[in-house]
């Protein structure tokens, strides 16, 4: 296993307060737990995977899912098992469409 | 609306059963209780341990309910897995509920826990049967891709009814390892059709190891859990005695003295009846049903 944390400051996008967990920890799929934490303005993810040495990759990927939604105060937990990238782009995006605030 | 209960994961299915909004999880992932033991051998874990927890209304009724996650490790019983099935049932006692629903897709232990696995999974048989004592029906829905195997076959075995799909399985052990302990020509795994007609949703409905067979759809085992809690809850959940025990060893001895002979399922349901073995597989689950009115050996819980 691989522990990876990624942190990007000043996001802008609120999440609501109950937390979501989103996909499965199977072969090629991850889950996506993701919470409201008063992380001053920050969003910060921990990944724990499977699959070492693709860290490049998780930058890239979670570089930018931030750039797409700014999340403010998110505290998001992965734990994967060798899902690709475009799923680990769709589970995130699935994780925050269930988080986001009306309006926001 | 309807949807396959097959596809759906866990945390799908418990909230498409009880009434909408009802569910309230218990040690949700926020609480991140794990599996200790994973970790420890490199592996991931997951922040339910595969399997969704808590209390909420069927039909009206307040039940406890889980479900396991078969896309985690196939579903298996690992400690922190086992001790939420235990803890939610005996919590159902203490609350006194309408009753539990287990949506069980597994493999039964979960090997790398070994023994923490072993007595996790034969805490949860004690606990089903401490409901039972007690009164509170248990209620088993099988219909997930991975069937329910191994101890936890017994576990569903052990409720008060056991609803399945054509596609969900219920037995001891899995396909696999019959074929790897007594030889392809004893059971071939491979053959799908085979596997499915010995341990698929029909066959356990015609002799005997489930109640109600329903289609594949997840509105379809919801109606069918909140009518047997109907009927238990008008009739009492039968309870558990030494004699009804004895009778239901004897249906077993008479069953394997009846069919033990048998090469295939299909020589079974020829012999209880079916004029057309053959065709079993291609009914819908309503008109399956009605040709097996009359014909399958009835459940007894």
């Amino acid at each position: 296993m691989e522990t990876l944390n990624f942190r990007f400051e000043q996001g802008r996008r609120r999440l609501k307060a109950a937390p979501e967990l989103v996909g499965v920890v199977s072969s090629g799929n991850l889950e996506v737990l993701i919470e409201n934490v008063d992380l001053k303005g920050a969003c910060a993810i921990e990944i724990k995977t499977a699959a070492r040495g693709f860290g490049a990759i998780w930058e890239a990927v979670v570089g930018d899912f931030q750039q797409r939604w700014q999340l403010a105060d998110a505290r998001i937990s992965i734990n994967d098992m060798g899902a690709t990238p475009a799923v680990v782009s769709l589970r995130l995006d699935q994780a925050v469409e269930a988080m986001v605030e009306e309006g926001a | 609306m309807s949807a396959s209960y097959l596809e759906a994961t866990a945390r799908e299915r418990i909230l498409a059963l009880l009434d909408a909004g009802s569910f309230n999880e218990l040690l949700p992932p926020a609480q991140r209780v794990v599996s200790p033991h994973l970790g420890q051998l490199d592996a991931p874990v997951s922040f339910d341990d595969g399997v969704i927890i808590g209390e909420g209304l069927l039909g009206g009724r307040p039940v406890m309910a889980a479900a396991q996650e078969g896309g985690f490790m196939g579903g298996a019983v690992g400690e922190v897995h086992g001790a939420k099935l235990v803890g939610l049932i005996k919590r159902a006692i203490r609350k006194q509920v309408a009753g539990v629903v287990l949506l069980l897709e597994t493999g039964g232990v979960r090997l790398h826990e070994a023994n923490a696995g072993l007595i996790a999974v034969s805490e949860v048989m004690r606990a089903v049967l401490e409901a039972r004592a007690a009164g509170i029906p248990v209620i088993v829905l099988v219909g997930g891709a991975n069937g329910c195997f191994g101890g936890m076959g017994i576990v569903a075995r052990c409720a008060n009814t056991v609803i399945m799909s054509e596609q969900g399985r219920l037995a001891m052990s899995g396909p696999e390892v019959i074929e790897t302990a007594n030889g392809v020509e004893e059971f071939d795994s491979r053959d799908r059709a085979l596997v499915w007609r010995t341990t698929g949703g029909k066959h356990r409905y015609l002799i005997g190891d489930c109640q109600q067979l329903v289609g594949d759809d997840t509105e379809a085992f919801r109606q069918a859990a909140m009518d047997a809690l109907t009927a238990l809850a008008q009739s009492g959940a039968p309870e558990l005695t030494l004699a009804a025990l004895e009778a239901e060893q004897e249906m077993l001895r008479r069953r394997v003295a009846t069919f033990g002979h048998a090469e295939d399922p299909m020589d079974i349901w020829a012999e209880l009846g079916v004029e057309r073995p053959e065709t079993v597989p291609m009914l819908e689950a309503a008109a399956f049903t009605a040709m097996a009115q009359g014909l399958r050996i009835p459940f007894k819980a």
